[in-house]
């Protein structure tokens, strides 16, 4: 991957979010206060035009400034849990024009980290983790069975629809919709979701 | 949606043009987005910062309550650059209290502001509002929601800071005026978010939502409604089993944006009367709108165990859009 492929990468996740806005605040209207679509859309087009202003030269810069932008602009928890993901994954790639999908096996495990330092939930707790944790395994199991990015990336779309479906019969025990108690039963984490697209939007551009 | 708006998207910028405008005596960065009293920063002074989801508890920044104030998107917290600017803005150097309602989106945001101001060398103490007493298990839970207490919290630690008490003293206050308040609400329809276009839930013509917090969010559970009596008693009897109040206690009947005083009157009037049945005296009231939830037709219930220091600073002069008395 190099800075060119990071960048369309996050400007997929900003398209894919955009079409999806009404879907993820439908999902958050459930269990939560329905702002997540919006949100985020908000987000995203904002880092497109972070990138755009001022083109990063490597992957590694391309995801701190998408970070940081986020948390800047978001607000809410999914700010500051999708920023520092990306800002935590960027700072741990090399910073080089181009990184290995080894790279990037390590970058994913250290958003993941930045997500669960801040916001204390463990996989089960109906949050973006469900679809983070399992889309990160399928992705270093691809990796480490020898396949190139674009293949480890589908694996990874495919286990993070999953994680996210998966979400639905879970109880919710962090974040606003824990507040519903087990009337969160039942439906999809929005968090999830919208983790899902940003791993699709990466195996459409891989 | 019908709403005296002119873009969705722009609803929070315009309004803080429209507060600027109506509050001379307030300074708005409709930049940053922030909302801080002419005078700050004062010298030697301990700052008071607040989150905000909604531009009408702006209402409660001036003297002898908040410093400062930053509202986000609508039900969605501030962001750290915010919070940051409005902690800078209000440092005379003798520290900043940041008063944050536990949700778990302010309360990641705050933290993040707090390590940015630390690192600018400003000492911030942080005090969790977490009164909501209709979340019964943090396990299970992000912990109790900050609601109603939150403005008894601004009011009392508000007027000690006026008089000059240093930074720890008053995030000790703060802690202990949410520590002696519990609260409980009732929804009986849905906000609509500017941003969303159409209410955040449906409720059936009979049905409520008991349990609600303040961000538009359904409740812990649906019931059919019943008389005002009823609702009253169930919310006390709510608060007390979980906090053992005998009095006195300063009690905050509070609509959620679309209930009209009328019937926050009646409720109060169920109030009074059903604490004297439990024998738990009530030392100062205040009955409105004050911490909404939009458009939302519903109302909480706060009560506060208060020390005689408490209800002392309840009484202090306030002056802001939103409160004022003895000023």
């Amino acid at each position: 991957m190099d800075a060119t492929l990071a960048r369309d990468w996050m400007r997929a996740a900003a398209t894919a979010i955009a079409a999806d806005t009404d879907r993820l605040t439908r999902l958050d209207a459930a269990i939560g206060d329905g702002d997540h679509g919006v949100n985020l859309h908000r987000g995203f087009t904002a880092v497109v035009a972070a990138l755009e202003k001022s083109p990063p030269e490597t992957v590694s810069e391309v995801l701190v400034k998408a970070g940081t932008t986020l948390i800047s602009r978001v607000g809410g928890a999914s700010g500051p849990l999708y920023g520092s993901a990306l800002r935590a994954a960027g700072k741990a790639l090399p910073a080089t024009a181009e990184v290995q999908p080894s790279d990037l096996v390590a970058a994913l495990h250290a958003g993941l980290e930045a997500v669960r330092r801040l916001g204390g939930a463990a996989p089960g707790d109906k949050t973006l983790i469900d679809a983070y944790g399992p889309a990160l395994d399928a992705f270093e199991k691809a990796v480490a069975g020898g396949a190139g990015l674009a293949e480890a990336a589908g694996a990874a779309a495919s286990a993070a629809e999953a994680g996210a479906e998966a979400t639905v019969p879970l109880q919710a025990r962090k974040g606003r919709a824990s507040y519903l108690g087990k009337r969160s039963i039942g439906h999809q984490d929005p968090g999830a979701a919208s983790t899902s697209l940003i791993f699709q939007a990466l195996a459409e551009v891989a | 949606m019908k709403k005296f708006i002119n873009d969705p998207a722009d609803v929070v910028a315009q309004a803080l043009r429209g507060l600027a405008a109506a509050h001379p005596e307030l300074r708005v960065d409709t930049e940053e987005q922030y909302i801080v009293r002419a005078d700050a920063p004062r010298a030697g002074k301990v700052g008071l910062v607040l989150s905000l989801i909604r531009i009408s508890d702006g209402g409660f920044v001036g003297p002898g309550m908040l410093d400062a104030a930053c509202p986000g998107e609508v039900f969605t917290s501030p962001v750290p650059d915010q919070i940051l600017a409005a902690t800078k803005a209000v440092d005379g150097g003798a520290g900043v209290v940041h008063i944050v309602k536990n949700y778990t989106g302010d309360v990641m945001n705050f933290q993040l502001a707090a390590e940015l101001a630390a690192d600018e060398g400003i000492s911030v103490e942080t005090v969790l509002v977490d009164d909501d007493v209709a979340v019964e298990d943090s396990t299970w839970t992000a912990g109790r929601r900050g609601t109603g207490a939150t403005l008894l919290v601004e009011k009392i630690t508000g007027a000690r800071a006026e008089e000059g008490g240093k930074l720890g003293e008053i995030a000790a206050l703060g802690r202990e005026v949410n520590a002696a308040s519990g609260s409980f609400a009732y929804a009986l329809t849905a906000g609509t978010t500017p941003a969303a276009g159409r209410p955040g839930f449906d409720l059936p013509a009979d049905e409520i939502e008991a349990g609600v917090g303040i961000h538009g969010e359904p409740g812990r559970r649906r019931e059919k409604l019943r008389p005002a009596k009823d609702l009253v008693h169930s919310a006390l009897d709510a608060i007390l089993d979980a906090k053992s109040f005998t009095g006195p206690v300063i009690v905050l009947v509070n609509g959620l944006g679309g209930t009209p005083l009328i019937e926050l009157y009646l409720i109060y009037g169920e109030v009074a009367a059903y604490l004297g049945e439990r024998g738990v005296s009530i030392a100062r009231q205040l009955v409105g709108n004050y911490v909404t939830s939009l458009d939302m037709a519903g109302m909480s219930l706060t009560l506060c165990q208060a020390t005689d220091e408490m209800i002392r600073l309840w009484d202090a002069p306030v002056r802001t859009p939103g409160l004022r008395w003895g000023a």
